[in-house]
């Protein structure tokens, strides 16, 4: 395979295709054709949490141009979308909705993590109202980091997205399987946000604090006087 | 920075002008550092109504609480609420306060004095737990109804708690280091009250919210017989310019109520900001309003600057950079507003990508200067972090002079007569100047409805008063006003920079060596700065310790919102949008 192939993941299957028949005929696995279909029209969906979201749209803008990926199709509708940018910091407030829009999206669906808060909290994970990291909740795909993370650090994750796209193959991706997935609960918004799934840890940590020997800086109960 | 009230210039001790006018009532604040008058709770509505239609104090910058709590009996504990009020005509600030013991902080409430005083005063129920007697809807506004306490009073700790100041131990090299999140059972950033059990928990938020929509729009529902839809939009939503949400009650595609629910990216900014250091503040300042860094260090920088005093008077250089960096943001905001007013108007991203690419030249000056291309991290007090780099001032030069001019007369062209933005604009979501200033409405919307109130002039602060610039004003109050006045005012902010950009002189460009910590003496300060979105004040109270007691910040994009009902009412559903397009939000900085 020395000649000049038509594109990068096509005609290296390993196949010998005549000389004369390169420029009409190649030759591929049916994973790599799917995932050359995938990459290259990944959507996001129109979605700006913080800071970072005016990054996002900076790179959906001319400059840098998110077309060039096949990515600048931005859906309002998660319907609609494969891929969310998580762009800016998740608050306990807002992590209820952003589950409902994650399980509302259709499979195949990616998640990035866009930025410090995104990662992990960033500069504001101490906040009483912040979640430290949206992967306490939902799957998390690719991190990018940054505060906010530079136009060319957006598109570097988004390529690295691409890689993981490559990897996958048709046989085994988790939407072909014959089991539901199961969509992730929605957190509620009661003293403190709870997750549905922590509710046996909750009621353990509850009760534990009128105990007195509780683990090392525990912190105090958030009861403020009644006003 | 010449904030004085006219009673902090009487004469030593004799009676002040509010202490004839309400003996009894009102007496001089004697702590070290504090200005203004403490207010009998009792009377504060009374007092307040003389001072406004008498004094002439018709705009009411900020109400905030304070809390000053001690562990120790004999410690003060109270709850202080703080006023700032100034004459939409210009001058310094008046400052009363009250307080009110912090087991039964009942402050009765002056909406119908300010109605710029609701959202403010709901946040400072929200976060602080101070009852305002009188509100009309007195919910939490930041957090949802039903969160645990009110978590900015200095004895709650959220679930992350670590110590009371930066840094924290456990990041000193001696310290053992761990994760904060491994000592919390569940893992994550939460905490209950005691006895909580998840399973049959009912949420409280929302009913308390659409109760009160339908409330407000009751005239309606009693004149027209018909079927109202309640349509939320938000908080995830292309149209809301970030997390923010509007349940919008309906008869047919008229609006009759509507109420914005915001908190959704409520980052703890002010409480963060109270553990911090003084210095380590600047750049949590800059994620507030996140298109327009530079205001914000402007705002803060001269707020602490006022406290420290002299020692801290930036030199004559730092001045003119930080003038030049403060009008270039404005730009780079109004560009954007702009752009995506026309999104919202319909022009779906083309009048956007054109505002952005001059956005992106003023952001390459900045990430030139400030290493940063949106999170700039500048200013310091006394100066700013470091020098113009060498060649950026003809780049600069160029860019105001050739590029931007045309390039904003382009979309001056092609936008202003558009037919469709005039009738998309022309008398939508009008305000009226005695609304505007009721309802503390600041910057371009203040001034788009002929009130020609700029802190540049009205109260001069660094170095504006040597500049010659119109303070724009516009007469109808429309949207297509405050979009005409944000392109006037990119005028004015270039002319601004070409004076700037002329008289720039060489020199150091801090008072002294940039400390790593700065000593701020006891006290208390407002700094407010005209920042793109309107006016930006910061209050701080500093007990002389290497943090903050108290910061504050007064939002404009927050207390602009307070108006959004009024506008919309009556109007169709799709200028709901426009108006708020037209406001110009950024949603870090509506919930900080
Ligand atoms: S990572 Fe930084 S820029 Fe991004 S949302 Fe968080 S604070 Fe803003």
């Amino acid at each position: 395979m020395t000649e000049k192939t038509v594109a990068p993941t096509v005609n290296s299957a390993g196949y010998d295709v005549p000389p004369e028949l390169r420029q009409s005929v190649a030759i591929t696995t049916l994973d790599k054709i799917w995932n050359m279909g995938r990459r290259y029209s990944v959507w996001p969906m129109m979605f700006g949490l913080a800071c970072c979201a005016i990054e996002m749209i900076c790179t959906a803008a001319s400059r840098y141009d998110l077309a060039r990926f096949g990515m600048e199709v931005m859906r309002p509708s998660p319907r609609q979308s494969d891929l969310m940018i998580v762009s800016g910091t998740v608050t306990k407030k807002m992590i209820p909705q952003i589950v409902r829009l994650y399980n509302q999206m259709p499979e195949p669906k990616y998640v990035m993590a866009m930025g410090a808060c995104a990662s992990g909290g960033g500069p504001f994970k101490e906040g009483y109202n912040v979640v430290s990291g949206v992967d306490q909740y939902i799957p998390v795909d690719v991190y990018v980091p940054g505060c906010p993370p530079t136009p060319q650090a957006l598109l570097h994750g988004l390529m690295k997205l691409q890689e993981k796209i490559d990897r996958e193959s048709i046989t085994k991706v988790r939407w072909y399987q014959k089991d539901e997935i199961p969509a992730i609960p929605v957190p509620i918004l009661g003293p403190d946000i709870i997750d549905p799934r922590d509710s046996a840890a909750i009621r353990e940590m509850a009760s534990r604090k009128a105990a007195p020997a509780a683990p090392a800086a525990q912190p105090e109960a958030a009861e403020a006087p009644a006003a | 920075m010449s904030e004085q009230t006219p009673v902090k210039e009487a004469p030593a001790n004799p009676p002040t002008e509010l202490e004839k006018r309400f003996p009894g009532a009102v007496k001089r604040d004697e702590r070290p550092g504090f200005e203004g008058h403490i207010v009998e709770v009792a009377k504060l509505h009374e007092v307040a109504a003389a001072i406004r239609d008498e004094m002439g104090y018709d705009f009411l910058s900020s109400v905030t609480a304070v809390d000053y709590y001690s562990e120790a009996p004999e410690g003060e504990n109270f709850i202080e609420v703080v006023y700032h009020l100034y004459k939409s005509t210009g001058g310094g600030a008046l400052v009363y306060r009250v307080q009110v013991p912090r087991d039964n902080a009942v402050v009765p409430s002056l909406v119908d004095l300010y109605p710029g005083a609701d959202f403010q005063e709901r946040e400072a129920w929200d976060l602080y737990g101070v009852k305002f007697e009188g509100h009309p809807d007195l919910r939490r506004i930041l957090l949802w109804e039903g969160f645990a306490g009110h978590p900015m009073r200095k004895d709650w700790k959220e679930p992350y708690f670590e110590e009371d100041v930066k840094p924290f131990k456990n990041r000193w090299p001696e310290g053992q280091v761990y994760r904060i999140e491994d000592r919390n059972p569940v893992g994550k950033n939460v905490s209950y009250p005691q006895g909580f059990d998840p399973d049959g928990f009912q949420e409280t938020d929302d009913p308390r919210m659409y109760e009160s929509l339908e409330r407000s729009s009751q005239d309606f529902i009693e004149q027209i017989d018909t079927e109202q839809v309640v349509v939320n939009l938000g908080p995830q939503h292309p149209s809301t310019h970030g997390v923010f949400r509007m349940a919008v009650r309906m008869h047919g595609e008229t609006i009759v109520g509507l109420k914005p629910v915001m908190g959704y990216l409520h980052r703890n900014h002010e409480q963060i900001g109270e553990r911090n250091t003084w210095t380590m503040n600047m750049p949590f300042t800059d994620r507030l309003d996140y298109l327009s860094s530079m205001s914000n260090n402007f705002g803060y920088a001269l707020a602490v600057e006022k406290l420290i005093g002299e020692k801290a008077a930036p030199p004559e250089r730092a001045e003119y950079i930080r003038v030049i960096m403060a009008e270039l943001t404005r730009i780079s905001n109004h560009l954007w507003a702009i752009g995506f007013l026309l999104n919202d108007l319909g022009a779906f991203f083309t009048p956007a990508l054109y505002a952005i690419e001059e956005r992106e030249l003023i952001l390459d000056i900045f990430e030139a200067t400030a290493g940063s291309r949106m999170m700039c991290n500048y200013f310091r007090f006394g100066g700013v972090a470091r020098d113009l780099p060498e060649g950026i001032l003809p780049k600069i030069k160029d860019l105001v002079t050739d590029r931007l001019p045309r390039k904003v007369e382009e979309l001056d062209l092609y936008l202003s007569a558009n037919e469709l933005v005039r009738s998309r604009g022309e008398g939508v979501g009008v305000i009226t100047p005695e609304d505007a200033i009721a309802f503390s409405a600041a910057g371009p919307v203040l001034r788009a409805s002929g009130v020609p109130y700029d802190v540049r002039r009205a109260d001069p602060y660094s170095i504006y008063d040597r500049f010659k610039f119109d303070v724009t004003v516009r007469q109808h109050g429309d949207v297509y006003d405050r979009y005409m006045i944000r392109i006037d005012e990119i005028y004015q902010s270039l002319s601004i920079l070409r004076q700037a950009l002329k008289d720039i002189p060489e020199g150091e460009i801090m008072n002294g060596k940039n400390p790593y910590q700065v000593r701020v003496p006891a006290g208390e300060s407002y700094g407010r700065v005209e920042g793109p979105k309107g006016e930006l004040g910061f209050y701080i109270v500093s007990t002389g310790k290497a943090n903050p007691h108290r910061y504050h910040v007064r939002a404009p994009s927050f207390i602009n919102l307070t108006i959004l009902e009024k506008m919309c009412v009556g109007q169709k559903i799709a200028d709901v949008v426009v108006n708020l397009g037209s406001i110009d939000i950024v949603l870090g900085e509506v919930d900080r």
